[in-house]
């Protein structure tokens, strides 16, 4: 079976000029390759917040030290923090649903194909826009500034007052624009999975990934437009002189810690989501088991969806909000742990029984499970209302949640990379590099983040430049900041490896993994249009039922 | 019906021998499979010592990471739970009783070292719940350890057994098993909720409690203010140091004059935020005399990171007298009328108030200046040398912060250090 | 292939798109609409509720955007019944009701501004009040410029009732939404947030 594949080139046809790939894959509808654009993109982002990172440890390595003086260094934490969360999270994972998606459902493109090229161009808009503050913005003096306010931007230091300049404003516009971006990317997941899903598919047999960003585009649609009319009101608040958020004319300071967390913690599922439906795809294949309890996976992710948002407020228990709602918010954020820990104990039991394959995809999915465990845990402690009121705004929480984030999100995005690369490319990834990568990242990761959790205890506040010497604090600080060429190390390794097996990468054939979801019985990469002929399914696992026809899933519903 | 079955259902079916689809699967990538010879492990040197090593690799980075977990880890706890002696620190300074509370080394602004009745509460809930974490911890990753072992070597095993292809049970979910780690889960949710919410009621008060002291403090972008009723019901303001009587509930109501700040003293209470337009309240209560210290917790531009807090616990008579100090007028040393002249001069006064002197409310009340053993909200030492430099330049010491330079002569800047030192 | 029973009929793609959208604008106007609420009675000092807001115009403002809605309905029914002539007119009818609601907001705007002294830096009702209110009216804006769009294209020939009514109708969704928020800000600005100051202490 021929197919038109992006890098073949036949005798007949004369190569394509790099004008005409330019042309092809900018003015691109294909889900395909704006997945692909998504996740390259998402990846610059993340060494550019990674940079970022790495400034910030190496000024905090030792105490009192003058690499980098407090306004850059207030710089690089807010674009740090809104750099991973807007430009490198939200992109990568939509990405990845983007390209997954139509493949799983077996239909042969998302449902609104220039909404989907439409919202990847704004998310583009947006990213620059931001970065475009640190030549363009008139900071104080007029020296060019990034925002500096922190990535929750809390009012009312973004005020006018407080800062001056236009730094903020870009901090606004830039995410604004690529808060678009990602409401029409989620508009099209919903519209792909409620209404182009092939024939027997019903929405119990989609893969549970396809579960995943069904909750996701949710909460997008309802977090989102908060945050973007948050942002509207801060705006008017900075040019025209409106009164939201201005304490000094009967503003709300608190208002805007409402309306930003009522976004922020759906935010951070819509972050975790989806790579648990890239753990849940990757378990299953490389344990050869099917996926422990489809139906409670499915209604946990519905219940955490829900419950997420309820529980914004554990963002602000050192606010003053009283005991009742301390204690009604403590009790909700208690409570969406349960079904978080029910995906758990569901990805446990499908590695339970079953025959491991450790190929890199699988060393970051349990990595993920592993590392998440803790991350949660100390989700637990934080959860303490009373508990919270000594560790929040300290290091223990910037621990918490780079573990979720990071073991948990960053590992998620590696493993998917690694699971669906030969997908994407028709190329398998060394198995040799990808192994020190996991473990470079994951020794790194331990290095630079366990330590937090002590230093937090300690008592060391976040968001500080430099911090005093004689707190005890030096060691812990040291060993973070030990940790991160430790990971830089893993991510060139891992960039070097998507060059080398591009350039000459095994070949991967339509499965390499033996997996049972959709997209596997297409080519790879898969022809423009997907499918020859769309498929029609009769379980979740249509390619097991085609490999055991003796032996169905079918039976089992 | 339902989507369980039993193992014996799906043994019979396996009876049936399956092909095995893992034939695109090299041994380059995946190597617990068996290579193509085809060899068992037992009549195959080359083949069982590359499944043996690679397996022993596993085991090896299992192992060291474990290792390296577990040394970072109980090198943390033990050394955020030992009791560290006072260092040498290169800014020792006068204190009321050192060898009771440190005031550098570890513990000294840890949320483990309890010096008052809120902190103790939170520390033992605390501990319960790291209890309770530490319990479910060891039980979810001992199962996925052992999930991990069996697996491969089932995994193994089955590559050994050439041929038969056979996938492994295919267990769709448990209906018993589900139910049951649903159930506890939220058992072990509901108390926690229970003994949170008894904590909060005990913590988390609405009105002072009996007898206590009120202490009114504002933060400002980078230094803290404190305000004291004295005991003719005149306002003593002061700056950046604390004093409380030890063994008295204090009620600190928190205000902000600018942005959001956030009153953190690790071994006396939670933090509280501070923000402008609100008022809120906390709590403290410290037990013994000494220095606590601590700092703004809320990033509130530039210098968060030296809006530094010091708390001086007293014995009630030393207080008493400390307040009645500070509520004193200024120190008039007839010495120093140079430098008064001068700091009046200049737009000093604008924002410094100096009882009968100047009135200024934006930058910190120097009356008692000299009593205080910091300046720049306790990041610097009090001497002659600092404050000298201080004046000249602060953007040396804490850049950024919102006090200029005013271009003064190095002779005018003595005159007003001389006369600042008399501030007692 | 066998048919599967379990298998559904495919929905509309244009359906849902537009569902989601219309819940993704009532996530953003709830953003407005919870800090209106939070600050009512909040503003010490400048115009008041209870001075400004005169019940007339508005009452006709929003008669006409009620209408409109009916009207729409009206040109979608004559659209799948084939009468092309009759979608313009009600079509028509409808653009210029929705016209009217606009000027009469611009009008009742130039008031509060010019005689009440009521703008989005008086006080924090003038700030949420222009904010939620100028908000629904750009959703106005925007929906209209749908119908207009919708209309032209029915006067040069392009829309045929067999292909298009299902596209129409569901342009005319975003307006039925628009006229919903409205009700909903009408009731929270025009009466719920009217009561007095010394009411709320």
């Amino acid at each position: 079976m021929t197919h038109a594949s992006e890098s073949s080139t036949p005798a007949t046809k004369t190569p394509e000029s790099f004008w005409e790939i330019v042309g092809r894959w900018s003015m691109s509808v294909d889900h395909k390759k704006l997945g692909m654009m998504y996740v390259g993109a998402g990846l610059i982002f993340f060494l550019v917040g990674g940079l970022e990172a790495a400034f910030m440890r190496l000024q905090l390595a030792q105490a009192n030290l003058k690499i980098i003086d407090p306004e850059t260094f207030n710089q690089l934490f807010t674009m740090h923090g809104t750099t991973m969360v807007f430009l490198v999270g939200m992109p990568i994972l939509l990405g990845f649903g983007n390209y997954l998606l139509p493949l799983m459902v077996g239909a042969r493109d998302m449902a609104f194909p220039r909404l989907n090229a439409f919202g990847f161009w704004l998310f583009i808009f947006g990213g620059l826009l931001l970065y475009f503050s640190y030549i363009g913005s008139q900071g104080l003096y007029g020296a060019p500034s990034a925002p500096d306010v922190g990535w929750f931007a809390y009012a009312p230091l973004t005020d006018r007052t407080f800062s001056r300049g236009n730094s903020t404003d870009y901090w606004i516009l830039g995410i604004l624009v690529s808060g678009f971006g990602s409401m029409t990317t989620a508009i099209n997941f919903i519209g792909t999975i409620l209404c182009m899903r092939c024939p027997g598919m019903t929405l119990m047999r989609m893969p549970i990934m396809a579960w995943m960003m069904l909750v996701v585009a949710a909460l997008v649609l309802v977090a989102i437009p908060v945050l973007t009319g948050a942002q509207i009101m801060l705006l008017l608040d900075r040019s025209f002189g409106a009164h939201f958020f201005d304490p000094e004319t009967t503003g709300s300071a608190v208002l805007w810690q409402h309306l930003f967390w009522f976004f922020g913690h759906p935010e951070v599922y819509i972050l975790i989501l989806p790579a648990f439906g890239f753990v849940s795809e990757i378990l299953p294949t490389f344990s050869r088991k099917v996926l422990f309890g489809y139906p409670l996976m499915v209604a946990a992710t519905v219940s955490i969806g829900f419950i997420s948002l309820g529980v914004w407020a554990h963002h602000m228990f050192v606010v003053g909000l009283g005991p009742v709602l301390n204690s009604f918010f403590g009790a909700m954020t208690f409570l969406i742990s349960v079904p978080t820990g029910i995906k758990i104990f569901n990805w446990i039991a499908t590695m339970w029984g079953g025959r491991l394959r450790f190929a890199t995809p699988m060393l970051f999915a349990t990595g993920f499970i592993a590392m998440f465990v803790i991350g949660g845990l100390t989700g637990i402690m934080l959860a303490t209302v009373p508990l919270d009121w000594q560790l929040s705004d300290s290091y223990f929480v910037v621990g918490h949640f780079h573990y979720v984030l990071f073991g948990g999100t960053v590992f998620g995005i590696f493993g998917a990379l690694f699971y669906w690369f030969p997908k994407a490319t028709g190329k398998m990834l060394s198995e040799r590099l990808g192994k020190w990568t996991f473990w470079l990242l994951f020794i790194g990761f331990t290095m630079t983040f366990m330590p937090m959790h002590v230093s937090g205890v300690l008592g060391m506040p976040r968001r500080i430049y430099t911090y005093e010497a004689d707190r005890g604090w030096e060691i812990w600080n040291l060993i973070t900041t030990l940790g991160v060429p430790v990971q830089m190390a893993g991510v060139a390794i891992f960039l070097w490896n998507v060059v080398k097996s591009l350039r000459s990468g095994e070949n991967a054939g339509n499965n390499p993994w033996d997996a049972w979801t959709l997209e596997w019985s297409t080519t790879s990469p898969p022809p423009e249009w997907n499918f020859d002929r769309i498929p029609t399914v009769t379980s979740a696992r249509p390619l097991w039922d085609s490999a055991h026809p003796e032996d169905p899933d079918a039976h089992y519903e | 019906m339902g989507r369980e079955y039993s193992r014996t259902e799906r043994t019979v079916a396996e009876a049936r021998p399956r092909k095995n689809h893992l034939h695109r699967y090299t041994s380059s990538h995946a190597p617990n499979v068996i290579p193509t010879s085809g060899a068992r492990e037992s009549s195959s040197t080359v083949s069982s010592v590359r499944r043996l090593r690679c397996a022993s690799q596993l085991q090896r980075y299992t192992l060291l990471g474990v290792l390296f977990f577990g040394a970072i880890t109980s090198i943390g706890v033990s050394t955020a739970a030992a009791e560290v002696p006072q260092s040498q620190a290169s800014r020792s300074l006068e204190v009321c009783d050192p060898s009771v509370i440190p005031i550098s080394g570890s513990g000294v602004t840890s949320i483990l070292e309890s010096n008052s009745a809120p902190a103790r509460e939170v520390r033992s809930l605390g501990y319960l719940v790291v209890a309770i974490c530490a319990g479910i911890f060891v039980v979810v990753q001992t199962f996925l350890v052992l999930a991990i072992v069996r697996g491969v070597r089932a995994s193994r095993v089955a590559n050994a057994s050439a041929g038969s292809g056979a996938e492994p049970v295919q267990v769709f979910g448990s209906l018993p098993i589900e139910v049951a780690w649903t159930v506890i889960p939220f058992i072990i949710v509901f108390v926690l909720t229970m003994v949170t919410i008894r904590t909060i009621r005990d913590i988390d008060l609405t009105k002072p409690p009996e007898g206590a002291l009120t202490v009114t403090t504002i933060g400002h972008q980078w230094w803290w203010e404190f305000r004291y009723t004295a005991a003719d019901g005149s306002t003593v303001i002061t700056a950046n140091e604390m004093h409380i009587p030890a063994g008295r509930p204090i009620w600190v109501e928190l205000k902000s004059a600018d942005v959001i700040h956030s009153f953190w003293v690790p071994r006396l209470a939670g933090k509280l935020d501070v923000i402008p337009a609100k008022t809120n309240a906390l709590w403290i209560e410290a037990d013994v005399p000494g220095i606590y210290l601590g700092q703004c917790a809320e990033y509130c531009g530039t210098q968060h990171a030296h809006m530094l807090l010091r708390v001086y616990a007293e014995e009630p008579a030393q207080f008493d007298a400390w307040l009645a100090a500070q509520a004193a007028p200024a120190v008039e040393d007839a010495t120093v009328t140079v430098g008064r002249d001068t700091f009046t001069a200049f737009s000093c006064f604008n924002c410094h108030a100096i009882a009968g002197t100047s009135e200024g409310l934006f930058g910190p009340n120097l009356t008692h200046l000299a009593s205080r053993d910091t300046i720049g909200s306790g990041s610097i030492p009090l001497t002659r040398s600092n404050l000298v430099q201080w004046i000249l330049d602060p953007n040396t010491l804490k850049p950024g912060c919102n006090m200029p330079s005013l271009k003064l002569e190095p002779a005018q800047v003595e005159s007003i250090v001389d006369y600042l030192m008399t501030l007692k | 292939m066998r048919t599967m029973s379990k298998f559904k009929p495919t929905l509309s793609r244009a359906k849902v798109g537009m569902a989601s959208l219309i819940f993704m604008e009532s996530a953003l106007f709830s953003a407005f609409l919870v800090t209106y609420l939070y600050y009512i009675g909040k503003s010490p000092t400048g115009p008041q509720p209870m001075d400004c807001l005169d019940l007339g115009l508005v009452t006709i403002n929003s008669i006409c955007l009620f209408a409109s809605s009916a009207t729409v309905v009206f040109a979608v029914r004559a659209l799948s019944r084939g009468s092309l002539k009759g979608f313009q007119v009600w079509m028509l009818l409808t653009i210029l009701l929705g016209l009217e609601f606009l000027i009469g907001t611009g009008l009742e705007w130039k008031k509060l501004i010019e005689v009440q002294g009521l703008t989005i830096d008086s006080n924090v009702f003038g700030t949420t009040f222009y904010t939620l209110v100028g908000f629904h009216a750009f959703h106005v804006i925007v929906g209209l410029v749908l119908l207009t769009g919708t209309f032209m294209l029915a006067l040069c020939g392009c829309i045929k009732p067999e292909r298009d009514t299902e596209r129409v109708e569901i342009a005319t969704w975003y307006w039925h939404f628009v006229d919903v928020v409205w009700i909903v800000v009408f009731t929270l600005v025009y009466f719920v947030g009217k009561v007095p100051q010394e009411a709320l202490s």
